[in-house]
């Protein structure tokens, strides 16, 4: 800055900013950290120290309380335990299936809702974002009734004569996952549509109207406009779904409890059950927790770089 | 729109409601059937609600579940709002170097998952079982205690302040308030409607949270609406018209909620991409 080069004198006389007293600029910063000092020193106690614990305990086992360290045992056990790697890819086959249905299906559906035309707007939106008043437990419960060999669905599906004997919704491996599958998609599909509507009504329409003069047809529009528009906030809730596919636990435990077998068995699931449902063994259960944290590392890691600024 | 578009539009738009809307159907119908009813496929309404009510009230601990629920989610949603705003505010407020570092290793916590907390916590709590009974193992402020600071909130308030006029705190600090007194008597009653937002998302939180109340309460007394439908929904021989009104009454507040106050929801929701 060369400004007192161009004031006079008596201006710079004027000029002396009136610097605050040491002590009062002390007294400032003091107030301003007083005001962040309870949220940052709870969030220390309650997330920083149990994962710095969780990491000391990843090198211990025992049963209960009686820990004593065995180096990278755990970690090797990890590699070598089977239903550990089965809920590993139970967890990942859930996301990489339910998380671009859901996020394509609420794309369309803000789309389609967004047209100025359309009747009965409010009544759809509504309807469909009805779904997340409902606790993940309560609507598990749901699901797990409708899905049931003699429910409504398999009812339905019948009396339509879509199929001629009950679907194993719950107890079969491969329908168990696909009905955990189809209970996500119908609770969050509404949610992730309220983020797209709302992007969608900052775009400009005439961008659709000059694609439209120049004949591109919908589905062309929505793959070359709608998408590439709404792409900050796609990888947004793309990320937020994978964190929480990633810790998926009460769908499971209430629809399935984990089985057939251990055919739907989420990581989250296995480390509660670790912990608090077979003998405990805290030690091996805060490993296991740890390879969530690295896979939703690695998953965001991923999202970002396919979602960042490349063209 | 061409008109083909416009019917498959509506045609898609009409399944995804009903699909959506039909599983509230389905409760609200079946709590007023019997159970063989219910495994009938009964669609319609029938005249057994009083019966379910009684069922419910006699077979489970309806009234003390769904008290331990409000006192839970009323004490984290004005705990949370309270220690998230002013960190929020100070963040934004009193922006500093220092603390722009501190509030970016906050927001890292938002990629912990809780699973990976709940080991060691629990050890926690059970560590404070025998110096401090009221918030040790099985107790409502154990719950309570770990939900209240979550970064996200204060992410929400950070960001919400970003808005708000600052020439208004020095128009107070010049009438002789204390920054506290700007806080409370200035910025918290300019901000109502994120306040709002905020209570709307954290109180639903707290009424749904299961895997930690699962993990730190133990005794039949200590139990929460979503403890309760799940120990329904995993017995043996169900009755399905009497869950099904345990259910719809541990939905009734959420759907209160988002129906009388669908814009501030949706007003929390989008807080967090502003």
């Amino acid at each position: 800055m060369n400004i007192p080069e161009k004031l006079g004198p008596e201006k710079l006389a004027k000029k002396p900013a009136p610097r605050p007293a040491r002590s009062l600029r002390l007294k400032n910063t003091l107030i301003g950290w007083s005001f962040v000092a309870v949220a940052s020193l709870l969030i220390g106690i309650f997330y920083f120290f149990p994962m710095v614990q969780a990491l000391i305990m990843s090198f211990q086992s025992g049963t209960g309380v009686n820990l004593s360290f065995v180096g990278f045992e755990n970690y090797i056990r990890l590699f070598q335990d089977p239903v550990f790697l089965t809920t590993v890819k139970n967890t990942v086959i859930y996301l990489i299936i339910q998380v671009p249905v859901m996020i394509l299906l609420a794309l369309f559906l803000s789309v389609v809702l967004n047209n100025k035309t359309l009747k009965w707007k409010g009544f759809f939106r509504t309807a469909i974002f009805l779904p997340c008043v409902t606790s993940l437990v309560a609507y598990s419960v749901v699901f797990k009734y409708l899905f049931a060999p003699d429910g409504i669905v398999n009812m339905t599906l019948m009396k339509i004569n879509l199929v001629s004997e009950p679907v194993q919704w719950l107890t079969d491996p491969f329908w168990a996952k696909i009905t955990i599958i189809l209970a996500i998609t119908w609770r969050w599909t509404g949610y992730n549509m309220i983020f797209y509507l709302s992007a969608l009504q900052n775009v400009d329409q005439s961008i659709y109207e000059a694609a439209k003069i120049d004949g591109a047809s919908a589905i062309q529009q929505f793959f070359k406009i709608t998408i590439p528009m709404l792409k900050p906030i796609i990888l947004f809730t793309s990320i937020t779904s994978t964190i929480g596919t990633l810790q998926l636990f009460d769908e499971v435990m209430n629809i399935t409890a984990g089985g057939p077998g251990n055919s739907t068995m989420t990581i989250s699931q296995y480390i509660y059950n670790l912990s608090f449902k077979y003998t405990p063994d805290f030690g091996y259960a805060a490993t296991v927790s740890y390879a969530i944290v690295i896979l939703i590392v690695i998953f965001s890691i991923i999202q970002f770089k396919a979602g960042g600024d490349k063209k | 729109m061409k008109s083909s578009n416009k019917v498959i539009g509506y045609l898609f738009l009409s399944i995804c409601a009903i699909i959506s809307i039909f599983p509230f159907y389905w409760m609200v119908v079946s709590m007023t059937n019997t159970s063989s009813d219910v495994t009938r496929g009964k669609l319609l309404p029938g005249g057994h609600f009083i019966e379910n009510l009684k069922n419910l009230l006699q077979t489970v601990d309806l009234v003390p579940a769904l008290t331990n629920s409000a006192i839970i989610a009323v004490a984290t949603t004005v705990l949370s709002l309270l220690i998230a705003s002013l960190a929020g505010y100070g963040f934004e407020i009193y922006r500093s170097k220092a603390k722009d570092i501190v509030f970016n290793i906050l927001l890292l916590s938002m990629m912990i998952p809780f699973a990976a907390l709940m080991v060691p916590l629990f050890r926690m709590f059970g560590s404070f079982t025998p110096i401090l009974p009221f918030i040790g193992i099985d107790t409502l402020s154990a719950v309570v205690l770990p939900t209240i600071t979550t970064a996200f909130l204060i992410f929400f308030f950070r960001q919400s302040t970003k808005m708000f006029p600052k020439e208004i705190l020095e128009a107070g600090r010049i009438d002789g308030l204390k920054e506290l007194g700007i806080f409370f008597r200035i910025y918290v009653p300019t901000m109502k409607t994120t306040y709002a937002a905020a209570a709307i998302i954290t109180f639903m939180a707290s009424w749904n949270n299961y895997l930690w109340p699962l993990v730190v309460l133990q005794s039949p007394e200590n139990q929460t609406i979503p403890l309760l439908i799940s120990n329904l929904g995993s017995s043996y021989s169900p009755d399905y018209g009497m869950i099904m009104m345990a259910i719809v009454i541990a939905t009734l507040p959420t759907a209160i909620i988002f129906f009388f106050m669908q814009k501030h929801f949706v007003a929390g929701m989008m807080g967090s991409v502003k």
